[in-house]
């Protein structure tokens, strides 16, 4: 069973998610990907203001494929996250909520989300032109010059993602994993039963 | 002597890109359809459903895959008879690349230069490989490689005393550590032998073997469905969140290599592995 969430991401809504949980989102969100968040931090390290309202808000780690015409966006699956590790635990510290990617966190970045009550969302790697559907409309609001890496502002609707990490630090990937091991050493009875 | 012209060249290598991104093989499909009949780990059959789905609708609308539309690795197998003529093969690859990657709205994503990064615009250059053979023929590869799963390939210069035992413990050491970032279910390209730099283009080469052909050795053949059992056996599962899929394929490609080495490569693509041919 699907929660649906809509943005912005406040404390309150963040409480109700827990790792594993399939959510839909809806509302407001935004990309970045590798050279958009270089750039953020750049503009947080000068003590400048970012073009973007970071507060209760989820960044998406994107780069779509350009839209063809009569649509909205093109294909647009997670990029892997990891790379973006050495940046997000600045952007959690200002209010940044959720973050949509695919593949683990470092350390540092689990425990910033723990320090800052954030969520890290997977979306499906790969289902592109799928999740590409569920994104309504797209504007580029930073960073024109960086072309698919240009944060740009998206309207979705039922976005369909997995709680990887939550607010407690639970972390789907070992705890899906686990289970799974598990179940498949349990009797085929157990196994029906756990299922 | 043969002659081809590059504008041939250059339109089938258009074609190709576009192609490629848009439509996945059947031997790619019918793998993931295998895994979905297969899978029993509830949210493992949903992802794997999703896949499907996805691939589903980028065949009916026309549009990319994955939004990582790749490096344009091109694999080129000129009959020693021909003669290209009309400009150079290189340049006439690279504006195929050009052509195709526009018209068919797929996302520039190559840099200039591997420090300063700024992006080219028209996802050229690509990577070229060209392999002189019999005949009066041009054959053409196209694979896309998604940059996700090639971040997570390895190489090791093993011992020859390292043996066989070595290669598995390499291998399933690569796919542990790429874990969930690659985009699972993978596929995995192994090269063993050669020099450093021959056992990686094994590695690539062995991801452009169509997934429903074996190596034609009984004893890597063996191997790779040996392998590809113990990758499944890890449980990481479609996407990382646990199941039996987490690879689909494992492809070996081997070259004899010097008395001292035993060089492994292990190159990881995506489920979204594309590759086209043509002949010319």
């Amino acid at each position: 069973m699907e929660k649906r969430i809509t943005t912005p991401l406040t404390s309150d809504k963040v409480k109700e998610l827990k790792a594993g949980d399939k959510v839909l989102i809806s509302g407001v969100i935004y990309t970045a990907r590798d050279a958009a968040h270089k750039k953020l931090v750049e503009l947080l390290d000068k003590g400048e203001s970012l073009p973007i309202d970071i507060k209760d808000s989820i960044i998406y780690y994107v780069g779509p494929t350009p839209e063809k015409p009569g649509h909205a966006i093109g294909s647009a699956g997670p990029t892997t996250s990891y790379r973006m590790d050495s940046y997000a635990p600045r952007l959690l510290d200002i209010g940044l909520k959720g973050m949509i990617g695919k593949g683990s966190r470092s350390e540092a970045v689990i425990e910033s989300m723990k320090k800052n009550k954030a969520i890290y969302f997977a979306a499906i790697g790969g289902a592109a032109a799928l999740i590409g559907k569920s994104i309504k409309k797209a504007e580029v609001v930073a960073y024109k010059d960086l072309g698919s890496e240009a944060i740009r502002k998206l309207e979705v609707v039922d976005m369909p993602v997995v709680v990887a990490i939550d607010a407690l630090g639970r972390d789907w990937y070992e705890i899906g994993q686990k289970e799974y091991l598990e179940s498949i050493t349990l009797t085929s009875t157990e196994k029906t039963q756990g299922l | 002597m043969r002659e081809i012209k590059t504008s041939c060249i250059t339109s089938s290598i258009k074609e190709m890109c576009i192609n490629s991104n848009y439509y996945i093989s059947k031997d790619v499909t019918d793998k993931i359809q295998q895994a979905h009949e297969k899978e029993t780990w509830p949210m493992a059959k949903d992802i794997l459903e999703k896949l499907l789905d996805n691939i589903d609708i980028s065949r009916i609308e026309n549009v990319p895959v994955c939004q990582d539309t790749g490096m344009a690795c091109v694999f080129v197998e000129i009959g020693q008879e021909v003669h290209v003529v009309g400009g150079l093969l290189e340049d006439a690859i690279n504006e195929g690349v050009r052509q195709g990657y526009e018209e068919g709205y797929l996302r520039k994503s190559v840099v200039k230069d591997p420090l300063n990064r700024v992006n080219t615009n028209d996802n050229t250059p690509a990577i070229i490989y060209y392999d002189i053979v019999q005949g009066e023929k041009l054959r053409i590869t196209v694979a896309p490689k998604g940059f996700g799963s090639e971040n997570m390939s390895q190489i090791k210069m093993l011992k020859p005393s390292d043996g066989i035992k070595g290669v598995k413990d390499f291998v399933l050491k690569v796919v542990k550590e790429a874990g969930s970032n690659p985009c699972p279910p993978i596929v995995v390209g192994v090269g063993i032998g050669g020099t450093f730099d021959r056992a990686a283009n094994l590695a690539k080469k062995a991801l452009i073997r169509p997934l429903s052909e074996n190596n034609p050795d009984t004893f890597y053949s063996k191997l790779e469905e040996e392998l590809l059992t113990t990758i499944n056996n890890l449980g990481i599962g479609p996407q990382g969140f646990g199941g039996k899929t987490t690879a689909l394929k494992v492809n070996i490609e081997t070259f004899p290599t010097h008395i001292a080495g035993l060089p492994v490569a292990v190159n990881i693509n995506c489920h979204v592995t594309r590759h086209t041919h043509v002949e010319i």
